[in-house]
């Protein structure tokens, strides 16, 4: 495994764990132990189960027939709008809660940028029983008060981020804060293959059922189990590290990632991190980040909360270095067009998110008999608000 | 450099040192304060460079730091205002930050910059031992610059002496499992915690940090160790109204009269 984490948690130059000494004992317990408890039968077990019966897996593999009539190649959407919850992001909650449970911790704490990590961490604490306090920026709260209604009525206590930039990274700064005041009652479920190791590979680990079962269903719907081309928009980079990973190593699938540029990557309002950032340090992560010259992190924008975020996994710090993926920087006005695109053409209301991978149709030229499979990671019900603002443009 | 450092720990005194951080309240602030400082004689200074994503600190110091970065604090500047200092200050300076200004600075420019300042050693809170051994430690080294690593009561007994043989001049002992300025008044289970360390006879004098806020945590910190650190409650204390000099004077008779 060429594109594998190492023993000390680096992806080539980056990862490994850059983090206070208070952090420290906790983070080590955590690296010692998910392989150990992760790799056993009866964890598996439940996770499988729960996977299948609660969450609904495996999600469609949807031949796309009126998007591959548009785009003139074979597009393939893999449904993770279709999970419980509403996103891939549940896939990850479920393993961390498992976890949470064997290691005997009471209290769970997380950050949600768009709230849908939020609501899939509110929803497996409310099915265990564990308290669950999500933190979440002061600005993605306003924009985001469907998510934050379903994590209050699933039980959960949402605490706003107040500082910096009031987004996802400030969430994320609170919630590492809260962990340090809890070493030992409190799990810190991260939603993204962001943080110290092991969060990068421990999440890719449980988002990976994304591509095993890609493989499956590529076999069985086309007789071979491998796409030409994965497409998937990357935040922290989740959704796209569990649609690649069974795939890091097979050089005949090109992996193109979508960012957020928000209004341009020529303009201080972006998200664009791959184009934008430099080598640094973010949530105790040596990876691509967008900061000044003096190492200040910068506040990005997007359109979307789930993509607002000014760093990258390490994983796909690395596959950028490499050459192995592709970055390509979508605007905040690009991904409403394929949002629209999308619920017109095939029926299908994708998340903001989403809807940034989608706009690669537009960017890159696929070859007719191409198989191109989309990871369409969540739906758009939680942006119906910020669709409405817009209606009067997409007029039919 | 290192033998005023010598010095103190050398002298059997309880030091007193004081976390500042530079560019606040106001941005050429920093000159003044560490004059204020050392007249009140506080034995050394924690200089904080202004961080936009601080981890281990509480609410005081990452407001304190929103500020200053705003009132425009950079790296150039802060070693500007510490050369200035220098010319009328000689108590030593211990440089805080968090690595990611480093990286992006460049390690061997900002160790330069430092040794030109004037800056005696480091704390850099998120850098861990072991990559500090086998990428960093050679160019500190080569610059004389010590590194102070943080102790926790989560830290187990191998890692403590970890930090205890990397650090230099001091070892870091965070006073309780909190982000900085978090807690008032030091626990059963804190003291039990500072006798459990005192009794491992480190090598490195200790300074106790994080949570001491006034006179009587000070004195019993200082009971344990060679002195102790105060960050959160001096910000508070500098953001009243009135002089620099005044403000600095009052707090530290409130904890050392």
């Amino acid at each position: 495994m060429q594109y594998a984490v190492n023993e000390k948690g680096f992806y080539g130059d980056f990862g490994g764990a850059f983090i206070p000494e208070m952090l420290f004992p906790n983070v080590e317990e955590l690296r010692q132990k998910y392989l150990q408890i992760s790799s056993t039968k009866e964890f598996k077990k439940e996770f499988d189960d729960l996977l299948k019966h609660y969450v609904g897996r495996p999600t469609p593999l949807y031949f796309a027939k009126k998007l591959s009539e548009k785009y003139k190649t074979q597009i393939y959407l893999k449904r993770e709008d279709l999970n419980h919850t509403g996103a891939h992001k549940v896939n990850n909650t479920i393993g961390q809660i498992l976890l949470a449970e064997r290691m005997g911790k009471k209290r769970i704490i997380a950050e949600t940028g768009a709230g849908q990590h939020g609501v899939a961490t509110a929803t497996v604490c409310a099915l265990k029983g564990l308290q669950c306090i999500v933190y979440m920026g002061e600005v993605d709260i306003a924009r985001q008060a469907p998510n934050v209604a379903r994590m209050k009525m699933l039980g959960a206590e949402v605490r706003p981020a107040t500082s910096g930039s009031k987004t996802l990274k400030d969430a994320t700064n609170e919630a590492i804060r809260d962990w340090i005041g809890n070493p030992e009652d409190t799990f810190y479920i991260i939603g993204s293959v962001v943080g110290p190791h092991p969060y990068p590979d421990m999440v890719a680990r449980f988002q990976a059922v994304i591509s095993e079962e890609i493989k499956k269903q590529l076999q069985e719907q086309i007789g071979r189990d491998y796409p030409d081309y994965l497409l998937a928009c990357v935040g922290g980079g989740s959704n796209a590290a569990g649609t690649f990973y069974h795939y890091l190593d097979d050089q005949r699938v090109q992996l193109f990632m979508a960012e957020a540029a928000g209004h341009g990557i020529d303009t201080d309002k972006s998200a664009a991190t791959s184009v934008l950032g430099t080598e640094g340090i973010i949530h105790g992560s040596r990876t691509l980040l967008m900061q000044t010259e003096d190492g200040q992190i910068v506040e990005p924008h997007s359109i979307s909360a789930g993509l607002d975020y000014p760093g990258i996994g390490p994983l796909h710090a690395h596959l950028i270095k490499t050459g192995r993926a592709r970055s390509f920087p979508v605007t905040d006005r690009e991904s409403l067009d394929a949002s629209f695109m999308l619920s017109r053409t095939e029926g299908i209301i994708p998340a903001l998110e989403s809807a940034h991978a989608l706009t690669i149709l537009e960017k890159y030229d696929f070859g007719k008999e191409d198989i191109v499979v989309l990871n369409l990671s969540g739906r758009g019900d939680k942006d119906l608000d910020t669709f409405m603002k817009y209606m009067d443009d997409y007029a039919k | 450099m290192q033998s005023k450092f010598e010095e103190l720990f050398h002298s059997g005194d309880k030091l007193l040192s004081i976390y500042m951080t530079a560019g606040f309240p106001n941005l050429n602030d920093t000159v003044p304060i560490l004059k204020a400082l050392e007249a009140n004689g506080v034995d050394f200074v924690e200089i904080g460079m202004p961080y936009s994503d601080p981890l281990a600190d509480g609410t005081t110091i990452q407001q304190s730091s929103q500020k200053a970065i705003s009132n425009g604090m950079n790296l150039n500047t802060l070693f500007a205002q510490i050369k200035e200092a220098r010319k009328e200050v000689s108590m030593p300076f211990v440089y805080m930050g968090y690595l990611n200004q480093l990286m992006q600075y460049g390690l061997e420019k900002f160790c330069k910059a430092c040794i030109d300042a004037g800056i005696d050693s480091l704390i850099i809170p998120d850098l861990p031992m072991d990559v500090y051994e086998e990428e960093h430690k050679a160019i500190f080294d080569d610059y004389n610059l010590g590194m102070s690593f943080l102790i926790s009561p989560q830290s187990g007994e191998a890692r403590i002496k970890e930090a205890d043989r990397l650090s230099h001049p001091f070892l870091y002992q965070v006073s309780s499992n909190a982000i900085t300025g978090a807690k008032s008044g030091i626990s059963k289970a804190q003291l039990d915690y500072f006798g459990r360390i005192e009794s491992m006879g480190l090598k490195k004098p200790k300074m106790i940090g994080f949570g001491i806020s006034s006179k009587e945590t000070f004195e019993q910190a200082c009971r344990r160790a060679n002195g102790a650190i105060i960050g959160s409650a001096f910000i508070k204390a500098i953001s009243q109204e009135g002089s620099i000099e005044s403000k600095v004077e009052e707090f530290i008779k409130s904890i050392r009269s």
